[in-house]
């Protein structure tokens, strides 16, 4: 079917600018949690070097460690670390907005569905702390 | 005929990534990216991180970790070039960039843990 | 309070303007007056060109969806005392093209929403001698996407929408998700093969801004995942049991 838009005569068209995310505050943070996809990638780089270093000797872990002591990577890794503290964040809060789950008719509530998420994140978190740091 | 796409499989990826990485990432991240190297709290030996990553639960886990948030942010970083950036023409390239990123450390990762010593 | 307030109105007329411009008015500041009363009388006293779309003045018809101070609203919904001491800048909707001053070329989402079938379908047509009945359950499963008055606030609010000529919308959406989730429907399938697409629910981005500006609390980007994860879920189904699947 014709798009009957495209034929009409001195319709106005406008552009969208490119500061669109600029114009609200939720558009920014839209594109900030976009953006933590950016860092997600870089936790799972730091990972595999990590797992490198651990793997190749004293001489390459002894490297790595100077690596993420460098004031460039500390400044780097708060950032991505807020990041993906962010990103965490908006993922819980927006979970129970793709499931309907019904309890005798009535919808269980958002709270209901982020609550035990950000419960299991903390325990997750607690746990993996215990197993890295028991030695 | 059925116009459905595949974008449903990249979905689930997403979705599964994305949880993933917001249940794990921050303790990882504050773990290894700060508190260790600022010295907030004593890092674990290199024998002991060995010995830790060496059972093979350990090496799935971290393979899940990296494959499903690689793919996470790949189709998140996709779309945001896609839509963003007004580059759609761009859209194949953008695709193979993205995903295939994903794949070579999927690929990488999976390398790196089965060599583990 | 004062008792006047400016109103900036975006103003076109395609016979004689290269571009939008934006023309001052000053009109009285009641308290119980809504910018659409105040465009009323801009029409009525000073501009008599002033063109404009309107119908119930209550909320309900869809009509008088504008840009207030950037932001997708009712002209009838909003208070103008909300913007004392003004100015107010009135803008037609976002990311639809500009017929003449505040109207809207809304026929790109009359076409897309043709794509979600917005009616119930029936395998088999069959007389009734009664209606089919719904239990207040099974209204409830859609009763908020049915809410839906067609404003095109959703689409105004829209990143995606604005730079994606291609994608469907959340309006469109939203109310293919009404009929699917009717009791009374058997449409879903073939909805989903118009609607699982990249124009379509894959396009999404979950900005959730159209459900923020929604006036009949409709949520669209609640509807849209709810979708997805219905697409995923028949996906999964089609590739474990391929006959089986419909």
């Amino acid at each position: 079917m014709i798009n009957p838009t495209e034929y009409l005569p001195r319709s106005y068209h406008r552009r969208m600018s490119t500061y669109w995310w600029l114009a609200r505050w939720s558009y920014l943070t839209f594109i900030l949690r976009e953006a933590s996809s950016v860092f997600v990638g870089w936790t799972v780089l730091l990972t595999l070097v990590q797992i490198w270093a651990v793997t190749h000797g004293p001489s390459a872990n002894a490297a790595f460690h100077e690596w993420m002591r460098h004031p460039l990577m500390l400044g780097v890794n708060v950032i991505a670390f807020l990041f993906v503290l962010f990103h965490a964040v908006t993922w819980f809060s927006l979970t129970p907005k793709a499931m309907v789950i019904r309890v005798k008719g009535q919808r269980v509530p958002d709270w209901a569905i982020s609550g035990p998420n950000y419960a299991a994140w903390v325990l997750v978190s607690l746990g993996v702390a215990w197993i890295v740091l028991r030695g | 005929m059925s116009n459905r796409s595949n974008e449903p499989l990249l979905w689930l990826l997403f979705s599964a990534g994305g949880s993933v990485s917001a249940m794990l990432m921050p303790v990882h991240l504050f773990l290894f990216a700060l508190a260790f190297p600022l010295g907030w709290l004593d890092p674990p030996s290199n024998e002991t991180l060995l010995a830790l990553i060496r059972p093979p639960v350990v090496r799935v886990y971290l393979f899940v970790f990296c494959f499903l948030s690689l793919f996470h942010g790949a189709h998140r970083f996709r779309f945001t070039l896609y839509d963003g950036l007004q580059i759609k023409h761009l859209n194949a390239l953008i695709n193979v960039l993205c995903y295939g990123g994903a794949a070579v450390g999927t690929v990488t990762a999976a390398y790196l843990l089965w060599r583990i010593p | 309070m004062a008792n006047r307030i400016t109103i900036e109105v975006a103003r076109y007329n395609p016979a004689r303007d290269p571009e939008p411009r934006v023309t001052s008015y000053e009109v009285p500041l009641h308290k119980e007056w809504v910018v659409l009363d105040a465009l009323n009388c801009i029409k009525d006293h000073l501009d008599g060109s002033l063109t404009f779309r309107w119908s119930c003045r209550m909320g309900v018809c869809g009509s008088c969806g504008m840009m207030i101070n950037g932001v997708p609203k009712l002209a009838c919904a909003t208070f103008l005392s909300d913007y004392a001491p003004g100015p107010v800048r009135v803008e037609p909707m976002h990311h639809f093209p500009i017929l003449r001053d505040l109207v809207v070329d809304t026929s790109d989402f009359l076409m897309k929403l043709a794509r979600s079938k917005p009616w119930i379908i029936r395998t088999v047509e069959k007389p009734m001698d009664r209606e089919y009945y719904q239990t207040p359950a099974q209204l409830e499963e859609y009763r908020q996407f049915s809410m839906c008055i067609n404003c095109l606030l959703c689409y105004a609010a829209c990143p995606i929408y604005g730079l994606d000529p291609q994608f469907t919308g959340p309006a469109a959406i939203a109310l293919a998700q009404r009929y699917n989730k009717d009791s009374r429907d058997e449409g879903a399938s073939e909805r989903l093969d118009s609607l699982s697409n990249r124009e379509g629910i894959w396009g999404c981005m979950f900005v959730g801004e159209c459900t923020r500006v929604c006036p009949k609390h409709v949520d669209p980007a609640g509807a849209i995942q709810q979708y997805k994860l219905t697409a995923a879920t028949e996906w999964l189904k089609a590739m474990v049991l391929p006959r089986g699947a419909k």
